[in-house]
């Protein structure tokens, strides 16, 4: 019940793909997705592998709620060790593709070894094959997606693949579904494209069962209600998405601007939510063409977005003068006060791209953030860039760097490494506002100090979706919190991880716990599984879970070293705002989280913390 | 009053629960392939536009079957198919110019909205009153109304 | 008023019932010409499976449905028409009077002028009559030799296939039903049923029959012999209007009739399988020979007969059809118009597979292999004959984005 209770096991390199029986055992103690599929993870790999030999797997999993009516129930993940960063990656996305993966019959697709040449997986329920890609490899996301929907003569299909920039290695790439929604950060695109796996095709029609229908429907409707009167929920993320955050964050005086160079950007309302529901000039249209949901969400935050057609990145080029995946915050923030540029458009454009060509645009606009602090400083010139003048605020750099970036070419392709690898190359690794070699998202850790405790041990590399503290810090859930204070950081960073590890094992989407507590899903999870689902339960397989990706790391060669943040952050007092003046005091809150953790002053998990979880 | 579905694409996310309602409530399983109801998607529009059955005056599925399978309920006005008399000779299927019945191999018969004996899941499950059960009475069934007309065999033939 | 209908077949029947909703008061006699309740012989195939009973194949399933409906419904054969006297003669010898006459007579199956059609074991498979016999001699195990691979006998192969009997297909033409499908549907169906047992021979023709051991010989030419304990005559149906001869009223394929189903004679319509009606497609006459086709002219021809004159837009020729589990649908122009353009799309492999034809832009005929969701849109796009603007540039490229067209083109925001 809710479970498929089945795994495909696909062998890349023989070819093969097997059923097995999901491990039930490991099932009530994590659950699913993110915690299930890393519990097989550690299992079978060696922490020490390079992440792009055929040695490293890449588990494609959903949880035990995708393809039920739980709101927002139709996630999936992808787990692996990332390309970008050598540590645990897992990387979540909704749309519609875990849905169908669920229906057809699998909790958990285990990709091993590599294809001698490019292959795609196709499924159709209990037929699962492997069949020859070259006919795609080359292609971008969105035209491998039509060749699959075309070939297999089934518009139905859903797909998630990668594009040019994960075949050609860059570092962060992604794996792309439904054609804008990502299982985005850490490179797990790369590991894919390192498999010669082009792409996954699913057709499901088997269905979902739950244990207890009735309780079930309770369940969840009680929850949809809970969302639906939630401010955040039921009335932001539908009328502006994350991108509300643009205004607020910059008022907070905590939006990273030109590489962290300082904390509030003077182009951040061009570029905000409110930007773009305002009508434009050529057309009286506003960049933003509707609001669109994920695969049973009853919140749908997703953008879907449309460029001036007199804009120069598309007046020539009618392919891009459509309806796409529009801007979120993060990529709204990494592409725009990032890198300077205002220009709405011109980072619509850009994301348009990073779907098109499946890679993040986090580390992307990240990187190329740091390409242009090195521009400017003479570190790199135009010898380097190809001619490209790299100045900060230049819209058609970022542009042309993205389009470049997605085929893997010229400097795109350095831009490619990610900042830490690209600056270390050019002799600047200071200049690489990144943790284990993940760029920041966008919220800068001198203005929410919780947020830099975030970053500095999230297991995946420097993260908002590893405990999201701006909820607290900045929005007041669940309670307020001073944003500039250490104090209690460190219990509230390891409460978000460890209740963001449970809802990340559920099947349901993050976002939800702008409204919804543990105590929410509990009884959705408890009506839906085999078992008895408790809060408690719960927290206790997500900290079970941030234990196991913990080890995970410390076992590939990660040490407390490694929890730190750029110099910047902790040496670089911000210029401006109402955190003006503040660094980040990381130093103030790490042994305090440790200590909580019951991990060593190392930032070794205690034998007894190992014990108490069952490690 | 006679009520029925009238769907607005204009306030439809996307969501498919109206999907996972129909399909549970008939076939006790959430499984959208099963679904009664399908939101097609325009992705490079931004549009989503729920389909079902309208439960058109015309109903060339129930003229067509030759078992006299496909009946009108009528306290809602449904046509309903009767599992028992269907045999699966899928020609509804073709006579529905709309494409909202289809077979289902699994069980060897056709499928099609019944309007859930009058209180229709999907309706109710919509977050976004895209969906929505009201008097028959209303401009939005028109536009199917219209294309139904034209697919008429008899120009004045709504006898 | 008296209306007579003859023929109790779906036209027939549906006729009636629609006599009985405009005209309250009018006397409405049935003819059938078999003992049985009107029953569908559409239904038949899945009485030779056991999937239902006779009762089953039955066109009505409420208990006294003509009765309260007010219809007479009569066994009866007529032998003549007397459009002067108004009145029939039946096979009894009596006579029946009218004020307006429906034929309904359907079709029948013919017989190639083949030596042994006559010897027992040899059946058509159009009647309850037939069913029964074929139900006795095709049991499990048993050889049978279908003669005819047309919609008919595709349709009767099914039940067979089902029935376990060790099944060869003997087609005349080229491919596996030739008026439905072009070369590469009917062969990817040929295909289909090879790989399910089923010994498919086309381009070949039965010569002759005779007895053998109590079993049939059948022999091809091909030169070779086969045994058979049932052989299963497919070939063909012609229009019933024999019986017309003398009457005045003018047959071709079938009965000649206009707009409005009326004959060449005052007062004598005619409907179903038996009549030439408008086509929708071609704008000629034409026998279909199907139940939607029939199902329309029974109720136009009478509302026009009830006084309520309605002329008639021409049916669509459609068929869907189950062949031992691959599903096949044939809309309209299929072999397409003189200088359209056409899509397809081929799964060989899959046994999927998609044509369109269209005329400018839009879509006059359709061939669909392995698909079943939402067909009946193919049937909307070409009746309604809706322009498809862009959707024809994304058509030619993937045919099987046709309910996406549909919906896009006829729901616009």
């Amino acid at each position: 019940m809710a479970w498929a209770k089945n795994i495909l096991r696909v062998n890349l390199t023989k070819g093969t793909c097997t059923n097995e029986p999901l491990n039930m055992e490991w099932a009530d103690k994590y659950l699913g997705q993110r915690g299930l599929a890393t519990k097989y993870f550690v299992e079978e790999v060696d922490p020490k592998v390079d992440p792009l030999s055929p040695d490293n797997k890449l588990i494609m999993t959903t949880g035990p709620l995708t393809g039920t009516s739980a709101s927002t129930a139709g996630r999936y993940s992808v787990v692996t060790k990332g390309a970008l960063t050598g540590a645990i990656a897992c990387s979540n996305s909704g749309g519609f593709f875990g849905n169908e993966m669920k229906n057809a019959g699998y909790d958990m697709i285990i990709f091993e070894g590599k294809a001698k040449t490019p292959v795609y997986l196709f499924i159709d329920d209990d037929d699962a094959r492997l069949l020859d890609a070259g006919e795609i490899w080359g292609k971008s996301v969105w035209d491998t997606e039509d060749w699959i929907k075309e070939h297999h003569q089934d518009p139905m299909i859903r797909v998630a693949s990668i594009g040019v920039s994960g075949e050609k290695g860059v570092l962060f790439a992604c794996v792309v579904n439904d054609y804008h929604r990502a299982a985005g950060r850490s490179g797990v695109g790369t590991v894919m494209g390192s498999k010669n796996l082009k792409a996954v095709a699913i057709r499901g029609t088997k269905g979902v069962q739950v244990k207890d229908y009735k309780r079930f429907m309770e369940a969840t409707a009680a929850a949809k209600k809970v969302l639906a009167e939630n401010a955040v929920t039921g009335e932001g993320l539908p009328a502006y998405g994350t991108q509300v955050l643009m205004n607020v964050i910059n008022e907070t005086g905590a939006l990273p601007t030109r590489n962290h160079q300082t904390v509030q950007f003077e182009g951040a309302h061009a570029i905000s939510a409110e930007a773009m529901v305002e009508p434009r000039k050529s057309d009286g249209k506003p960049n933003l063409v509707r609001n669109g949901a994920c695969f049973g969400c009853t919140i749908a935050c997703g953008r879907i977005s449309s460029i001036d057609r007199t804009h120069y990145t598309v007046a020539e080029r009618p392919q891009y003068q459509i309806a796409s995946g529009g801007l979120e915050y993060e990529a709204a923030w990494a592409l725009g006060a990032a890198t300077g540029v205002d220009d709405l458009d011109a980072l619509t454009f850009a994301n348009f791209i990073c779907n098109e060509q499946g890679y993040d645009p986090i580390s992307f606009g990240a990187t190329v953030a740091a390409a242009m602090e090195m521009y400017e400083t003479g570190v790199i010139d135009d010898k380097v860039t190809g001619g490209i003048e790299l100045k900060f605020g230049n819209e058609r750099a970022l542009t042309e760097l993205a389009e470049l970036c997605g085929r893997g070419e010229g400097f795109g392709a350095e831009i490619g490494l990610g900042s830490r690898r690209l600056c270390e190359k050019y002799g600047h690794p200071e200049l690489s506002m990144a943790v284990k070699s993940q760029e920041f998202p966008a919220y800068d850790s001198r203005g929410i100090q919780g947020m830099g405790l975030t970053y500095a041990t999230s297991n995946r590399g420097a993260c908002h979706l590893r405990s999201y503290t701006v909820a607290s810090e900045v929005l007041g859930i669940p309670e307020k919190t001073d944003p500039h204070s250490t104090e209690g950081k460190a219990g509230l960073v390891k409460a978000f991880q460890d209740a963001t590890a449970a809802f990340d094992s559920s099947g349901t989407c993050i976002f939800t716990s702008f409204a919804w507590t543990l105590e929410d899903v509990a009884p959705q999870v408890d009506a839906a599984c085999e078992g008895e689902w408790t809060a408690e339960k719960l927290l206790e397989v997500g900290e079970r879970v941030w234990n196991l990706e913990r080890q995970f790391n410390n076992a590939a060669g990660f040490t407390a070293k490694d929890d730190n943040l750029p110099a910047r952050l902790l040496k670089d007092a911000a210029k401006v705002g109402p955190a003006k003046g503040l660094t980040n005091q990381l130093d103030k809150m790490l042994p305090e989280y440790y200590e909580l953790r019951g991990w060593t002053s190392d930032g070794v998990p205690t034998n007894e913390t190992l014990n108490r979880l069952s490690l | 009053m006679q009520r029925s579905l009238v769907i607005d694409p204009g306030k439809c996310t996307g969501c498919l629960q109206c999907e996972l309602a129909c399909s549970y409530d008939n076939e006790s399983i959430f499984n959208p392939s099963k679904s009664r109801i399908k939101v097609f998607s325009f992705h490079d529009k931004g549009r989503f536009v729920p389909y079902t059955c309208t439960q058109c005056d015309e109903a060339w599925c129930m003229k067509a079957c030759p078992v006299d399978a496909i009946s009108v309920d009528a306290a809602s006005g449904a046509k309903i198919v009767s599992d028992e008399l269907c045999v699966g000779c899928k020609v509804c299927t073709v006579a529905c110019p709309f494409g909202t019945v289809n077979y289902n191999a699994d069980t060897g018969k056709v499928i099609k909205c019944d309007l859930c004996g009058g209180d229709p899941e999907c309706a109710k499950a919509c977050p976004t009153d895209a969906i929505v059960f009201v008097d028959a009475n209303w401009t939005g069934l028109e536009r199917m109304r219209t294309w139904a007309e034209k697919t008429d065999a008899g120009q004045q033939a709504s006898a | 008023m008296t209306y007579v209908i003859i023929g109790a077949g779906p036209s027939g029947v549906t006729a009636a019932e629609t006599l009985r909703k405009v005209d309250p008061v009018g006397e409405i006699i049935l003819l059938g010409g078999e003992p049985e309740p009107p029953y569908s012989r559409m239904a038949i195939p899945y009485l030779l499976t056991g999937q239902i009973d006779e009762a089953g194949t039955y066109l009505r399933k409420r208990d006294g449905h003509y009765e309260a409906n007010r219809i007479e419904y009569r066994q009866a054969t007529v032998e003549s028409v007397d459009p002067a006297a108004k009145s029939l003669t039946l096979a009894d010898g009596t006579t029946q009077a009218y004020d307006k006459l429906l034929v309904a007579t359907g079709a029948s199956p013919v017989k190639p002028p083949i030596d042994g059609l006559d010897l027992p074991g040899v059946h058509h498979c159009w009647t309850l009559a037939d069913a029964r016999h074929i139900i006795a001699l095709a049991g499990k195990g048993a050889e049978v030799v279908l003669m005819g691979a047309g919609f008919i006998g595709c349709i009767i192969l099914e039940s067979l296939v089902e029935r376990g009997v060790k099944l060869t297909v003997v087609e005349a033409l080229d491919r596996m039903v030739p008026r439905m499908m072009n070369a590469p549907a009917g062969n990817m169906i040929k295909n289909w049923c090879t790989e399910k047992g089923v010994r498919v021979l086309t381009s070949t023709k039965v010569t002759r029959l005779a007895q053998s051991d109590g079993r049939l010989a059948v022999e091809l030419d091909s030169g070779e012999q086969t045994a058979a304990d049932l052989v299963v005559v497919a070939t063909g149906v012609r229009s019933n209007v024999d019986f017309l001869e003398g009457s005045g009223v003018k047959t071709d394929t079938g009965i000649v009739v206009d707009q409005n189903m009326r004959s060449t004679v005052e007062d004598i319509y005619a409907a179903g399988d038996c009549a030439q009606g408008l086509d929708f497609s071609t704008g000629g006459w034409e026998v279909h020979a199907i139940q939607p086709t029939a199902v329309d002219h029974g109720r136009i021809a009478a509302l026009n007969m009830a006084g309520r004159p309605t002329p008639f837009n021409g049916s669509l020729n459609m068929n869907v059809l189950d062949t031992a589990g691959l599903i096949s649908v044939s809309f309209g122009r299929w072999d397409g118009v003189e200088g359209g353009d056409h899509a397809e799309s081929v799964d060989a492999d899959n046994y999927r597979y998609t044509r369109l034809e269209f005329d400018g832009d839009r879509i006059v005929g359709a061939l669909a292999l392995g698909r079943t969701d939402h067909v009946g849109v193919l049937r909307g796009l070409i009746q309604t004959g809706i322009h498809l603007g862009p959707w024809k540039e994304k058509l030619m490229a993937d045919p099987n984005r046709i309910v996406e067209a549909y919906i896009d083109r006829t729901q616009g925001a």
